[in-house]
């Protein structure tokens, strides 16, 4: 009955995760109530600072109009319970200016549905937003808003929604349009990677553990008699039981352990002793010698070793499977890209997919969009922000007639362009023809696993054929039975095991700090590194979040007038602007000027101002050029400047004080104009490159790699994606692990930036107990072959040693990594 | 002692049921997603769909 209450055990562990998200629930309720006691008004929907008192309903403060539009509604649908589950459960939306016309386009739609019939459809999205109760419980009331909707159901992990509507009363578009309503745009790409996840081939790991946990608990029930011993009139049992033993193993080896069978045959084949050979052998041996010993009544056979050895490793295997659901390690280009574009053709606007967007089309990008294709300017005032994909943090501002390369934002009003190359021959996309992407991962660092295992195979096979030499002649039946008995013995079950157990416990502790790794070779991969290139914007400095500085003294009745002007500006620095005066009353506008790219030209109250770069307001260029500023003149009065200077990451200091033990480079994109403020972090002035473009980081990367250096390679944006590739461990650096970040070996959250340091010693550590576990499971072996050479080794000694090594490494790497990581104040 | 035949094979086939069900639980996609119900179960049922008792 060991089974019966096994399920019942792992079905109540389910159960589990209900009181965490209770407590978690409860927490997040204190601190948000906490909160609320500060002075600031918040927005009732996100929780944004609300700058502006315009947008209220009832007693309810909003940041914008799409926060209060959303409430609205959710009102008039009575889904208001949203807001009581968690506080400003919604994300911001003060940029509503997301166009859907495109999923009208039928090759579109057709390739994000699931399924389709005549009467419903069924479709996938995945909404980054997705992360309270709230949203959960709003996403399955859709229907309550449009009936058309048929059943929604939400996996909170994978952040996804899973839906069945009837598309005659709702289209696509609709139905997209409605979740944007209520705040939960769905991302849509080129790069489907929900679909790639989805349709990923359906593993059987843990079928595979049930069969082996099911025949390994019944055969040591049968076996418990035959340790016990057996009474002479109870012997036809032992045969019986015997039997029994071998039914149970066949699926043990044939379903279960398959994998390793082929595992170590392909190895064989591609000439590599990996540790599946003599897993795979060791298994082998152990059926054989169970097999032979119950048909020839010689021994009761070694079938709860077996069972328990590959219950084992399955269970290791299973361990190291770790997956993000809602991380993608190998984003590139096609999910930074839109789906369609809008292009004109008879002077009508249409969308086409990306894909048959051809030469000569003429396309319209509009504020916020992606050009998806190099292209000629044609119409409009364009003002490109690169930032993604030169590093360039300034946008730069484009004349007719010029090339723009794919990959920039356009930030102002809409622009008309003409294709000049196909998306695929774009200049960005050029990037990722490089053999960088296309290469085999082979200069990847080996793990420790590999580099032991060839030995350990060799050193094995050359005991066990020594110890069946030296009895062959005397005794040809113990030969063979030594030589089994140390192939079963010395079987790396420990070894196979402490890799994955110490690597899962440290994964999740990474985990923990915001830091994902793509898979458990990372952090034996990371212990190697002795370089460390960084880029610059958007890696050690905060992308957006620049600090500012004010530079005059301003009566209140001057700030109200520059906040009145501000307030009209989506303009980044206009909205910063804003957020430092805070909330002063707003005055009446009566003439209004954005120049793109300078300022603003306005009268408010009468008064003339002007807000802008040097060049706008004073006429002059501004000379300062580490910082940008914003000038104020008041009625041709010159009152000073606000000063945003970038604002570098938390901790960048603690990451530069590596540098004895590690080499550090810098590569920007950027103009050298941070210079002298880096020069501060980066001591020597040989460290530092600017004006880099994507492929001179790559080059570099390889440069260094050729000098036999394990480089580390932090970056952001597409720029990096080259270098990222290449280096022996790419980091992508964001500030929102939803939001796209180029393909790497890891995603290190912005905030954990000044844990970096942290992280590369724990890493360290960690290999350190992989080595040290390795040798507690070499002194087991050590310890099963003093038993195995003599040929005398009794199936109780098998199974007793086999899971008390097992437990002994699984026990000690976990608590070995658990301290390890208190020592670095991880946990 | 006989009778302990007739056990094994009652408690074989016993856990093997169990074994099925399982196989089944995890074809059918029970185990896809052991976090999303923990959530669900702790929002409330919509107040407004209760009829108001007279």
């Amino acid at each position: 009955m060991t089974q019966v209450t096994f399920l019942v055990v792992a079905y109540h562990s389910l159960f589990i995760p209900d009181i965490a998200a209770l407590l978690r629930n409860i927490f997040c309720n204190i601190r948000i109530m906490a909160n609320a006691f500060l002075e600031k008004t918040i927005c009732y929907h996100c929780g944004d600072d609300v700058i502006s008192g315009d947008f209220v309903i009832e007693d309810k403060q909003f940041c914008c109009h799409g926060c209060k539009s959303v409430f609205q509604i959710l009102s008039e649908n009575k889904l208001c319970s949203y807001y009581n589950y968690n506080q400003h459960p919604g994300a911001t939306r003060t940029r509503t200016d997301k166009r859907f016309d495109y999923l009208s386009e039928p090759s579109i739609v057709s390739e994000l549905i699931d399924y389709t019939d005549k009467q419903v459809t069924i479709v996938t999205f995945y909404i980054p937003h997705i992360h309270c109760s709230s949203c959960l419980w709003l996403l399955e009331q859709l229907n309550k808003i449009n009936p058309a909707v048929h059943y929604c159901r939400v996996d909170f992990l994978k952040k996804q929604l899973n839906i069945r509507f009837d598309h005659h009363k709702l289209s696509l578009q609709q139905l997209v349009e409605l979740l944007d309503d209520i705040g939960y745009e769905p991302l849509i790409s080129l790069q489907d990677i929900i679909k790639k996840q989805n349709s990923a081939p359906k593993d059987n790991l843990v079928l595979q553990i049930a069969v082996a946990g099911f025949c390994f608990g019944n055969v040591m029930l049968l076996s418990f008699p035959e340790y016990f011993g057996l009474s002479v009139y109870e012997q036809s049992f032992k045969h019986f039981f015997g039997w029994l033993n071998i039914l149970f193993a066949l699926p043990v080896v044939f379903f279960s352990g398959r994998g390793y069978f082929v595992s170590a045959w392909q190895n064989l084949r591609a000439k590599v002793l990996s540790i599946d050979f003599p897993l795979a052998l060791g298994i082998a041996v152990l059926f054989g010698r169970t097999v032979i010993d119950v048909l020839t009544h010689t021994g009761p056979g070694f079938g709860d070793t077996l069972c328990g050895l590959v219950f084992f490793l399955l269970l290791g295997k299973f361990v190291q499977k770790k997956t993000y659901y809602h991380i993608s390690f190998e984003r590139d280009y096609r999910s930074f890209f839109p789906v369609a574009v809008h292009i004109i053709e008879d002077a009508t606007e249409r969308p086409v997919p990306l894909s048959q967007l051809k030469t000569g089309h003429r396309m319209v990008i509009r504020n916020n969009e992606i050009i998806p294709a190099d292209a000629i300017l044609l119409k409009g005032e364009a003002l490109i922000d690169f930032s993604f994909v030169t590093g360039e943090s300034v946008p730069v501002g484009k004349t007719l007639g010029e090339i723009i390369y794919a990959g920039g934002r356009q930030t102002g009003e809409a622009i008309e362009m003409e294709v000049i190359k196909p998306v695929s021959q774009s200049y960005l996309t050029q990037l990722w023809n490089n053999e960088a992407f296309t290469r085999k991962q082979d200069n990847r660092i080996q793990t420790f696993n590999e580099k032991v295992s060839k030995y350990f195979t060799i050193v094995l096979l050359t005991i066990a054929f020594a110890a069946l030499i030296f009895w062959l002649p005397s005794d040809a039946k113990r030969g063979f039975a030594a030589f089994t008995a140390v192939l079963i013995v010395a079987c790396p079950c420990a070894l196979a095991l402490s890799t994955p157990f110490t690597m899962s416990a440290a994964l999740s502790i990474f985990d923990r700090n915001h830091f994902y790794l793509k898979n458990t070779r990372v952090v034996e991969q990371m212990a190697e590194i002795d370089t460390i290139v960084m880029d610059k914007t958007g890696t050690i400095t905060t992308g957006d979040n620049n600090s500012v500085k004010i530079a005059a003294v301003l009566t209140d009745a001057q700030k109200a007038l520059i906040y009145s002007a501000c307030i009209n500006s989506m303009h980044p620095l206009s909205r910063m602007i804003c957020q430092y005066l805070g909330n002063t009353n707003k005055l009446k506008i009566s003439e209004y000027m954005e120049v793109a790219g300078k300022g603003i030209i306005a009268t408010v109250n009468g008064h003339k101002l002007r807000l802008g770069s040097g060049k706008l307001v004073l006429n002059i260029a501004d000379d300062a050029v580490n910082m940008t500023r914003v000038h104020m003149l008041i009625d041709n009065k010159y009152l000073g400047f606000f000063a945003f200077a970038h604002r570098y990451r938390d901790g960048l200091k603690g990451i530069t004080a590596l540098s004895p033990a590690y080499q550090l480079f810098l590569l920007s994109g950027d103009q050298d104009h941070e210079r002298a403020e880096l020069s501060g972090f980066f001591k020597d002035g040989q460290q530092m490159y600017f004006n880099q473009s994507p492929q001179d980081k790559l080059d570099f990367i390889q440069a260094l790699q050729q000098k036999g250096e394990k480089v580390m390679m932090i970056g952001d944006g597409l720029n990096d994606s080259g270098a990222l590739k290449q280096s022996s461990l790419g980091i992508a650096v964001t500030d929102n692990v939803n939001n796209f970040s180029p393909g790497s070996d890891a995603i290190l959250d912005g905030k954990s930036f000044n844990k970096l340091p942290s992280f590369l010693r724990f890493s360290k550590d960690t290999v350190s107990i992989i080595h040290f576990s390795f040798l507690i499971s070499l002194t087991y072996n050590l310890v099963g072959l003093s038993y195995a050479i003599t040929g005398k080794l009794s199936p109780l000694t098998a199974a007793i040693l086999m899971p008390l090594s097992t437990v002994t490494i699984i026990s000690f790497t976990s608590l070995a990594t658990h301290l390890a990581a208190k020592r670095r104040k991880l946990i | 002692m006989s009778i302990l035949y007739l056990l094994i094979v009652c408690s074989v086939s016993l856990a093997l049921i169990f074994l099925g069900a399982f196989f089944w639980a995890q074809r059918s996609g029970q185990n896809d997603d052991l976090y999303t119900p923990s959530m669900r179960m702790l929002l409330d049922d919509d107040e407004e769909e209760i009829p108001p008792e007279k």
